[in-house]
């Protein structure tokens, strides 16, 4: 695991990858101290006009809102909930994802089946209406928010990891092993899923990357959490204010911090595809 | 019977029995929504002796397992009920949109999987120049963007600042028109088309290109390759005939499973741009309550999905001699 961290940061993608994602995890870590106002707060002018949609200037490096609110501010405190609603649904929907695409590409027969079929009909749910029903069903909170991507996402990495495992188990080794008599769980996990674990990985930053952007989306369509800032509720406020038609800098950060964010995880799954498949390295 | 019709009969089977559990899914789902399920499909605006017109309809007034067939018997029968805002049978509201969203997501993903398919094998055949980083980098970027976000920062500046192109909608404003060719085989559509296409295909790009590119990478180190050099044939020769048709399989696959991802980002397109589409519509149904919509339109995606998948599913099992008919 050393060995892969080092090969990482020899690698160009994977260290531009590596230096975003620590760059923001250090964001959410220090947000109280680099937040120049609260991100609620409304700013007022000395004659006591709000500070309507004001352009970039020194006290307020991203310009205001149309509530007069701090854009910098609110980026920054954004980037706390990206972070923890990517995290937290990558490394469940990873999980789950690979030990049904293991047992059932293992199995085969009617396990196989059974599972698939429960990938079909969930490949069958539309993400986002699915994602706003469940929303509108459990209430706008973060945790449903993430339930929802979960209970979706696990399918992608099922589907791709399965027909691996299809793959490799065809494969002599897996028959040698079986003729020493190996039994079905020892070949799953010693000899099957290191196989796997590049696919998997790259699954993981996906998933990352997936659940921020479904968050950010289903925030944009007006079914975020209400008590807290993302980056796409910040989007969603933009857009219902008509800010594209003057007011760039209300729109651009905090999509561009979504981009950065979800493209830093796609840099580390590249990489690390590169260094843990010794098919694919050079 | 043989094993590739033995085969093709119990996929086929199988998606019925995915929709089928696609509808229960649906069936449940739209009645654990908040609310008295009974305000939830009838519309309180109707006269009282309409209102008992709609719960017969729907069986609403009878226990829950005879409803639950009264919708399976209604949902084959292609009966979706009344919408509540248009008043209109919920198959026809659908009927006006499903059009538009037809034409958006065939362009966009034709135009995504063209590119990605060539840069792809581009990239692989270039593999670890600063070319290859590039487009990586690029398709990456274009992944990794909302396209809800790409479509406001598009919008503000090549409409908004440039006007070059229309802020949205299908057509100009007060040329609604009848007709398929009135309505798609004009200058005006092509040019509402144009800039949803391109934030589209930005997203979708990405899948193709990378899968193409691994693709290609594992193609190239079979032994064909070496021996097409060894005969002499041209580098472009062996990329574009050889390499490249082999590399395709897994893309094949890719574009069912790339079209039930595009349905999400479908619905955030039609949004951004005011496209009057199915995307649209089922997030206003949901905003406004209008149920049938919301349900019928749901189930339509899912359907789609579904058969896409069956279809993808097919030609992976008869291209792949690996997988086994089983």
């Amino acid at each position: 695991m050393k060995r892969t961290f080092k090969l990482l940061l020899r690698d160009k993608l994977g260290l531009i990858g590596i230096i975003v994602l620590a760059f923001f995890i250090l964001v959410a870590i220090f947000s109280p101290q680099l937040l120049h106002f609260d991100p609620m707060e409304q700013h007022y002018t000395g004659n006591g006009e709000l500070k309507k949609m004001e352009p970039p200037s020194n006290e307020h490096i991203l310009g205001t809102t149309r509530m007069g609110r701090d854009v910098y501010s609110q980026v920054i405190a954004g980037t706390r909930v990206a972070l923890f609603v990517g995290f937290t649904s990558a490394i469940m929907v990873t999980l789950i994802g690979t030990v049904i695409a293991l047992i059932a590409g293992y199995f085969g027969g009617w396990v196989d089946d059974l599972l698939m079929r429960a990938t079909d009909v969930v490949y069958g749910i539309p993400f986002l209406p699915f994602a706003m029903i469940m929303i509108a069903v459990l209430g706008p909170s973060i945790w449903n928010i993430i339930i929802a991507i979960v209970l979706i996402s696990w399918r992608t990495t099922t589907r791709v990891i399965r027909s691996e495992v299809l793959t490799i188990k065809n494969r002599t080794f897996i028959q040698a092993a079986k003729l020493n008599g190996a039994g079905p769980f020892r070949i799953i996990f010693r000899h099957i899923a290191p196989n796997i674990i590049p696919l998997a990985l790259v699954f993981g930053s996906l998933a990352m990357g997936t659940a921020i952007v479904t968050e950010a989306s289903v925030s944009f369509l007006g079914y975020g959490d209400p008590l807290l800032i993302s980056w796409g509720k910040i989007l969603f406020d933009a857009y219902i204010a008509h800010a594209i038609t003057d007011a760039w800098w209300w729109v651009v950060p905090p999509g561009l911090a979504i981009t950065l964010l979800v493209m830093s995880g796609f840099f580390v799954s590249r990489s690390l595809e590169e260094i843990l498949n010794p098919r694919l390295s050079r | 019977m043989s094993g590739i019709s033995w085969f093709v009969g119990k996929r086929i089977l199988q998606s019925i029995v995915t929709l089928f559990v696609l509808l229960t899914l649906l069936f449940f789902m739209f009645r654990i929504l908040p609310g008295d399920p009974t305000t939830m499909f009838v519309d309180a605006a109707l006269p009282v002796e309409a209102q008992e017109a709609v719960l017969q309809q729907f069986g609403l007034d009878k226990p829950l397992s005879e409803q639950y067939w009264l919708y399976l018997k209604n949902f084959v029968q292609g009966d979706f009920g009344i919408s509540f805002t248009s008043r209109e049978p919920v198959v026809e509201v659908i009927g006006h949109y499903i059009l538009p969203t037809m034409m958006l997501m065939g362009f966009t993903i034709l135009v995504a999987l063209l590119i990605g398919v060539v840069f792809g094998a581009l990239a692989a055949w270039y593999r670890g120049t600063k070319f290859e980083a590039a487009i990586v980098s690029v398709a990456l970027f274009f992944k990794s963007a909302p396209i809800f976000w790409v479509g406001m920062v598009a919008l503000a500046l090549l409409s908004y600042t440039l006007n070059l192109f229309p802020t949205g909608g299908m057509y100009e404003p007060g040329k609604e028109s009848t007709g398929f060719f009135q309505t798609y085989m004009n200058l005006d559509f092509l040019h509402h088309l144009i800039l949803p296409v391109i934030v589209g295909s930005l997203y979708y790009i990405a899948n193709p290109l990378l899968i193409m590119r691994s693709s290609m990478i594992e193609v190239m180190e079979e032994d064909f390759i070496e021996m097409n050099r060894a005969k002499g044939l041209k580098e472009s020769t062996i990329m574009f005939r050889h390499a490249m048709r082999n590399a395709m399989l897994p893309v094949v696959t890719e574009i069912a499973l790339l079209i039930g991802f595009a349905i999400g980002g479908q619905v955030l397109l039609e949004v951004v741009f005011n496209w009057p589409g199915i995307g649209r519509l089922i997030v206003e149904a949901i905003q406004r309550n209008d149920y049938p919509v919301a349900q019928a339109t749901f189930f339509l995606m899912g359907f789609i999905v579904i058969v896409l998948n069956l279809f993808a599913d097919l030609l992976y099992g008869l291209l792949d001699p690996r997988v086994s008919y089983k």
